[in-house]
């Protein structure tokens, strides 16, 4: 009746159950027109949530951008695909640019992810836009000519919620216990924390480093307790952050729980009563501006829901992208790069415009300190959050919550 | 001071392994009978947590709990009847694959109908916070989730070894050709065998879902966890299984005490070396027919 031996039984099960660990791919591909461009932005694993968010925002501007004519009067062909891990991410990137002939490349949010493809776009002499990835490292040590940074970095992050803790008195004197992502990303928004806390009087008691698949955080969480800590500090992303606060919430431990990462979508994941504390954001679609109104109707009218931030700054990208090859007339890289370079100001819809700055290529722009509406004032389960002052204040110059040019050791080759 | 720390985690550990052992118990029912792995079990973990944030928003948790397992190990018989059945005397590779791809239609089937985004869910206001039973601290909540599981424990061991139905289920696992020629046919047992182990699932993914993250992918995620749990328990064992989950949910527990970066691998650790000493698995029994 059974031919087969234990043995290969378990041999195959194991290898099966190790494939699908590896998460199902989906794969959205546009018809062939005219100018392609790449999109890369994780789908599966412990981003893939917010990373959905991002391919509804580039795919809604791509249509829009061809519904207005295209592209120097050529429709774009947006390839867009699961990043799934860094590895997969450079490949596809590579094939994207090699055999698909993307003229330029824009997404991701994993900053491990980012930091391959930066590799790939300098080996190809191809502009790429890291959209959504936030470790410092990219626009510092490891920033490149052909790379530009979309998203605030993980120091912008810490210095937005930092000044919020500050005027609270959260931090002076005050013992913080971080719980960190373990890959770049987590150890760079670590360090940045670190010299936050150093700059600002407040002492590390602990630190975790927690892999991004964990899903259960009860052994961190008896750590915290002994360690007793004036302030939880979060330092995780995607997935993690909302089983974080999933499970601080079912613990109901005295110590407050702040973060200096988190997207709106971990946010709205995390279920109601269970978030608190203050946290650091990019974008939310209550900004109170004309353009990112007109953003919020037409993609909560197209999706059924508002956009997540990650929506948000890849329809941005992609904008102002087509705006920029539109007024040079050329997707050629040098003249990209020169034009970028020119720190152009674009409307980002906040209310002042971004602009790429020259010497490490990073959008600077307002950022957000938010806290958690309390739960009788929610118009609707989006309706979350309370958006503190912009970050930094209308009177002083956007960049002065970047790290400088002595912080950051970028140096670009020609 | 320390050791304190430690038995706490040790703890906390056993009630983690309580979670798994929900779904491992059921893969290995069905492995055990069947000869089948069930890949899709995760996602029978998934569509009862999914099911029961949809029930808890019409009749709230405590009817949540209880009605999203009966749903979905209603939608086990179907899983059996007309896809599981075909499988069973095949070649392994067969049914590995048919239930890998039914575990990707699931999860793809979750993303169109929830959507892609997770979905939240939280626990009710009077089951949050923690107790202190002396020294230890405890999640009010898990607390109520070891309670559960104790009670589905004790429910399947009675069934399983003090009913004809149990008798006939374990003959079936040792024996299937002399409990076919004493005129029993098994596949009704294992309809029944099916719904209870994909219930289990089930009743995990309520349970879970407002303390973990909601998401399309979860089912894959747990699944791997079981399947370690299951191998490093022994087939045909009920003991073996719960004393695999305990001491997988333990040694993580143990190893995030001490040197935190090696929590996750640890089950595959543990998995390798009692792999070595007892190829079988801690009580694995000899099953002519794996052999």
């Amino acid at each position: 009746m059974f031919s087969y031996s234990r043995r290969t039984l378990l041999k195959t099960g194991a290898a099966f159950a190790g494939a699908s660990a590896l998460g199902f791919p989906a794969i959205v591909r546009a018809q062939a027109t005219r100018i392609k461009i790449g999109h890369l932005v994780p789908l599966t694993g412990f981003l893939g949530a917010i990373g959905s968010y991002a391919q509804l925002g580039v795919k809604l501007a791509a249509e829009e951008i061809n519904q207005s004519g295209g592209i120097m009067g050529k429709q774009i062909d947006l390839i867009s695909e699961d990043s799934v891990n860094p590895a997969t991410a450079s490949t596809k990137a590579q094939r994207m640019i090699e055999q698909d002939g993307a003229v330029v490349l824009l997404g991701e949010i994993s900053s491990a992810s980012s930091l391959t493809i930066m590799q790939v776009a300098e080996r190809n002499k191809k502009v790429f836009f890291s959209t959504g990835a936030r470790s410092d490292a990219l626009r510092g040590k490891n920033c490149n000519r052909y790379s530009f940074h979309c998203d605030i970095p993980n120091t912008v992050m810490v210095n937005a919620v930092g000044t919020a803790l500050n005027q609270k008195g959260m931090v002076k004197g005050k013992k913080f216990f971080t719980l960190t992502a373990d890959y770049i990303f987590g150890h760079d928004l670590l360090k940045a924390a670190k010299t936050f806390f150093d700059a600002n009087g407040a002492t590390l008691a602990g630190d975790e480093l927690i892999a991004t698949d964990v899903t259960d955080f009860s052994p961190y969480l008896l750590k915290v307790r002994q360690a007793k800590p004036d302030v939880v500090c979060c330092n995780l992303a995607g997935n993690q952050v909302t089983n974080l606060v999933k499970q601080y919430a079912e613990f109901g431990f005295p110590y407050p729980l702040v973060g200096f990462n988190l997207n709106t979508g971990d946010a709205w994941a995390a279920g109601e009563g269970n978030l608190s504390g203050t946290w650091p954001t990019v974008w939310y679609h209550t900004l109170d501006n004309p353009a990112s109104k007109a953003f919020v109707a037409a993609f909560t009218q197209k999706y059924g829901k508002p956009p997540e931030n990650h929506a948000w700054i890849e329809y941005v990208t992609l904008k102002l992208l087509a705006q920029a090859i539109n007024e040079i007339k050329s997707t050629e890289s040098d003249a990209l790069i020169a034009h970028f370079e020119k720190q152009t100001e674009f409307d980002i819809m906040k209310a002042r415009k971004g602009y790429f700055r020259s010497w490490d290529h990073q959008l600077v722009q307002e950022a957000y300190p938010f806290t958690v509406k309390p739960k009788g004032e929610m118009k609707d389960k989006w309706d979350m959050l309370v958006l503190g002052d912009a970050v930094p204040v209308a009177a002083e110059p956007l960049e002065k919550i970047y790290p400088t040019k002595t912080q950051n050791p970028c140096e670009m080759k020609a | 001071m320390q050791f304190a720390f430690l038995l706490e985690q040790v703890v906390n550990g056993l009630v983690l392994g309580g979670y798994y052992l929900l779904i491992a118990l059921g893969l290995s029912l069905i492995f055990s009978v069947g000869g089948v792995v069930n890949l899709a079990h995760g996602a029978f973990f998934a569509l009862g947590a999914y099911v029961s944030v949809e029930i808890t928003k019409y009749l709230g948790f405590g009817s949540a709990v209880v009605l999203s397992p009966i749903a979905v190990a209603m939608l086990g018989i179907l899983f059996e009847r007309y896809i599981l059945r075909r499988f069973y005397t095949a070649d392994p590779i067969l049914s590995l694959l048919v239930t890998f791809g039914l575990a990707m239609v699931a999860e793809q089937a979750i993303r169109i109908i929830w959507g892609a985004p997770p979905i939240s869910a939280a626990i009710p206001p009077a089951l949050r916070g923690s107790v202190f039973l002396g020294d230890f601290l405890f999640s009010r909540y898990r607390l109520l989730i070891l309670a559960v599981v104790i009670g589905v424990l004790v429910a399947v061991w009675l069934l399983l070894h003090k009913t004809s139905f149990g008798r006939v289920v374990r003959a079936g696992i040792q024996r299937p050709e002399m409990v076919a020629a004493l005129g029993i046919r098994l596949q009704p047992y294992m309809t029944a065998i099916v719904m209870l182990g994909v219930g289990m699932a089930a009743l995990a993914g309520a349970f879970f879902a407002p303390i973990t993250i909601v998401q399309p992918a979860m089912g894959a995620d747990i699944i791997t966890v079981a399947f370690v749990v299951v191998v490093i328990g022994g087939l045909g064992s009920f003991w073996g299984v719960v004393i695999a989950a305990l001491l997988v949910g333990v040694v993580r527990g143990i190893t995030i005490h001490f040197e935190p970066a090696a929590g996750e691998a640890s089950m595959y650790v543990l998995m390798f070396v009692v792999l070595l000493v007892r190829p079988r698995g801690l009580l694995g029994e000899r099953i002519e027919k794996f052999e």
